[in-house]
């Protein structure tokens, strides 16, 4: 009984102890909002990665793919039926985009990726990023609902109001080519004053609203052609048949169309659209055969699509996949067979996808040299490892800071006892035992792990909480962003609290002081009484 | 108890204890053989110059240090090469300690330092069960040592006389059979002193309670039936009191 009331009027009286505390608390919290933010990051970052790769993908090793996506799709279903939710056929292969924009063409290499919308859309999240099923925010409020529900399957098919801005855009291009010489010059002139107005074009005023006067002024002035024009569109079309959207369509990622710049006036990060919904862009990419040849075709961009990974937005342009397996050659005329790079699958339980990759892998139908198969963590797998290195060496380090701590509460431990030896003396006298006195100690350092790991948990779960808060105040405070969205590509600060980690985190501080006190705790121990009260 | 057994009768003995302290390499004999008998009921003194192993000799009686030679014999049984558990248990169950500088715990009031033996003796959920009657047993010893008023005071807040009759009650709270006082005026003022002999001599006589007291106080000595003199060590004349 003795030793819980000292405990408790030790921790109430010492206010030392508490000082030795506070480097506990400090280390507790620090690592609570340094593993709450690596974690969300991670669980952000792996959620977009994921969403935008399949759980597993089976790939063909070289560009030229195999052919027959659904008997491979029943072979695959075959191996490892009873795991798979569904399945996608794609073929992915290197490409360039390039497309004009204020008078220069911009090309840019990206990677271009034939799908099946429907059901690339069940085996990983697709209608999350496309621009048209999202709606328009600004200040976390709903400016504009989605123009497409989430209920809706994505198609090819383009919007109505980028229809009616293709129509206009189509119109120009008739009266300028009608009226062939006083266009040229039509067309530099409106772009010496279109800067300004362009630099006022952010991320907000976009999508294009094809209906607001001004931008179909300033769509006027975009000039607007296909680049292969001569190549693939005979010229003789008539303007409805022009209006039409080409038959390659394709979803861009917002960073292969877009720049993000600092407007100098207001010192906000904007973005730049260079192509929207219903503009024409040029493809080039290699045929699929020997020897490989250069492919160009123009496609309409149908939607623009933002994962939240800048590497995939910056890099990928999914297309529709009939087109380009005709475009690449990978499409049998006469037999009408059709080939792919690639199978995306989803699984039923991602517990499963070692199981059946190597179950795949074990296959004689796909055999090793020819195809590969993958989880997307294996494909991403740098990065995430990159990831988990980071934190567990941040950990280790924040872990230090409280193993220094249990330093100090050891050095005040030892003061302490020595000022408590005639207590000790007295405490023995009146019948304690040496393990009693331990045990008081002990029970010190356990009641001050446990104040100061509550402590600097409750504060590090209130900072996390209201990280954003503060990271707000700080940037008010120091007068410059203390989270930039351009370095880390977040709006805000993702995080996530995962209570093992919460735990783990307050019942090592707890041991830290447990461990710390045990040495003054037996020193204390060992005292002999006569030696304690001896002297005054 | 005591009333029970007849008196005159050996409650407490030292056969031949020798004890030295090292200081450094140098082996210093405090004690050098000493034999004493004390009986139960009887209120004897311990006298002698400073450094002549008084206190020492109390130590040894109380468990509170164990001899290098010699016996301490409690109701003719050994108990000085009991294990650290019983010695423990004896000195908390059997021996009362009073010190010269009171030895109060500071964090803890009066009525907790007083219960403090108690404390000791119980498990957390026994003292729990039992606090009502404990604590009742605290306020009525406070209250026959004179301290009602300051019930829920710091020892800081305390006179020395007051902090010296405090730690009476905290001896007597576990009920003791023998009451060992180092010095227990050695640090009070004359009236503060008389109050405290006083008290201890009529715990003697109400309670049949074995008191050892070491002083060097010689007018003190006086007071209790016997008077032990120790000198370097020994034992030098042993004295009924007049």
């Amino acid at each position: 009984m003795y030793k819980l009331l000292l405990c408790c009027r030790y921790l109430r009286t010492r206010y030392i102890a508490l000082a030795s505390i506070i480097s506990v608390m400090l280390g507790v919290a620090t690592m609570i909002v340094v593993n709450s933010v690596m974690a969300g990051f991670s669980t952000q970052m792996r959620e977009r990665i994921h969403g935008i790769l399949a759980d597993m993908v089976l790939e063909v090793n070289g560009t030229d793919g195999a052919p027959n996506p659904e008997a491979n799709m029943e072979k695959i279903r075959k191996v490892a039926g009873k795991y798979i939710e569904s399945m996608s056929p794609v073929v992915e292969i290197y490409g360039m985009v390039s497309f004009q924009w204020r008078g220069q063409y911009i090309t840019k290499p990206v990677t271009l990726i034939g799908i099946e919308p429907e059901s690339k859309s069940r085996v990983g999240v697709l209608k999350d990023h496309l621009k048209s099923f999202q709606p328009e925010m600004d200040g976390g409020k709903i400016v504009k609902p989605a123009a497409r529900s989430l209920s809706e399957a994505p198609n090819w098919e383009l919007l109505e109001s980028y229809q009616r801005y293709r129509r206009i855009q189509v119109q120009n291009q008739v009266r300028w080519q009608h009226q062939a010489e006083p266009a040229e010059q039509d067309a530099e002139m409106p772009q010496a004053e279109a800067p300004d107005k362009l630099a006022q074009l952010s991320l907000k005023t976009f999508p294009f609203h094809p209906d607001a006067a001004d931008l179909t002024q300033e769509a006027n002035s975009l000039p607007m052609k296909d680049l292969f024009e001569d190549d693939v569109a005979p010229k003789e079309l008539s303007i409805e048949e022009r209006e039409k959207p080409l038959s390659g369509r394709l979803y861009v990622g917002l960073g292969v169309v877009s720049f993000q710049y600092e407007n100098q006036k207001t010192g906000k990060l904007e973005t730049e659209v260079m192509a929207v919904p219903g503009d024409d862009i040029a493809i080039s990419t290699v045929s699929a055969g020997r020897p490989p040849e250069v492919v160009h075709f123009t496609a309409t961009i149908v939607d623009t699509f933002q994962s939240g990974m800048s590497e995939y937005d910056a890099n990928l342009v999914f297309c529709n996949l009939e087109y380009l397996q005709e475009m690449r050659g990978m499409f049998n005329r006469k037999t009408g067979e059709r080939s792919f790079t690639s199978i995306q699958i989803k699984l039923k339980d991602y517990n499963d996808a070692d199981k059946v990759v190597s179950l795949l892998r074990s296959s004689s139908e796909f055999p090793v040299g020819l195809f590969s198969v993958q989880t997307w963590e294996s494909k991403q797998g740098p990065l995430l490892a990159a990831v988990s290195v980071e934190s567990a060496i941040l950990n280790v380090l924040l872990f230090l800071i409280i193993a220094v701590a249990g330093f100090g509460i050891l050095a005040i431990f030892f003061m302490i006892v020595v000022e408590k030896t005639r207590d000790i003396g007295i405490l023995k006298a009146l019948g304690a035992s040496s393990g009693g006195v331990q045990s008081i100690f002990l029970g010190y350092g356990l009641a001050l792990g446990i104040v100061g790991s509550g402590v600097g948990m409750i504060s590090g779960l209130v900072f996390v909480w209201n990280i954003n808060v503060i990271e707000s105040w700080l940037t008010w405070l120091t007068g410059h962003k203390v989270f930039d969205q351009r370095i880390y590509y977040f709006p805000t600060i993702p995080t996530s609290i995962e209570p093992l980690m919460v735990f783990w985190v307050a019942f090592g501080a707890m041991s830290i002081a447990v461990l710390a006190s045990i040495l003054p705790a037996r020193r204390a121990a060992r005292m002999h009484p006569v030696q304690c009260l001896r002297y005054e | 108890m005591t009333g029970i057994i007849k008196m005159p009768q050996t409650h407490l003995s030292a056969i031949a204890l020798e004890k030295a302290y090292s200081k450094g390499k140098l082996q210093v004999p405090v004690l050098r053989g000493v034999e004493v008998q004390i009986k139960r009921g009887e209120f004897v003194s311990i006298v002698g110059q400073s450094g002549s192993g008084k206190s020492t000799l109390l130590h040894l009686l109380g468990l509170l240090d164990t001899p290098d030679v010699g016996e301490i014999l409690y109701d003719g049984q050994r108990i000085d090469d009991l294990p650290a558990q019983k010695r423990d248990q004896l000195r908390n169950r059997v021996f009362g300690f009073i010190f010269q500088f009171y030895h109060l715990l500071p964090e803890l009031n009066l009525l907790e330092n007083v219960l403090t033996p108690l404390m000791i003796r119980h498990s957390v959920w026994e003292y729990w069960k039992r606090r009502k009657e404990f604590q009742d047993l605290g306020r009525d010893l406070i209250h026959k040592v004179g301290l009602d008023h300051r019930l829920t005071h710091k020892p800081s807040e305390l006179s020395g006389g007051e902090m010296q009759r405090a730690a009476i009650a905290r001896a007597l709270v576990a009920t003791p059979e023998v009451l060992l006082a180092d010095e227990p005026t050695g640090n009070l003022d004359n009236k503060s002193g008389r109050e405290i002999m006083d008290l201890l001599s009529s715990l003697n006589e109400s309670r049949q309670l074995t008191i050892i007291m070491v002083t060097h106080d010689e007018a003190l000595a006086r007071q209790a039936h016997r008077t032990v003199r120790l000198a370097e060590g020994q034992l030098q004349v042993q004295r009924e009191a007049a």
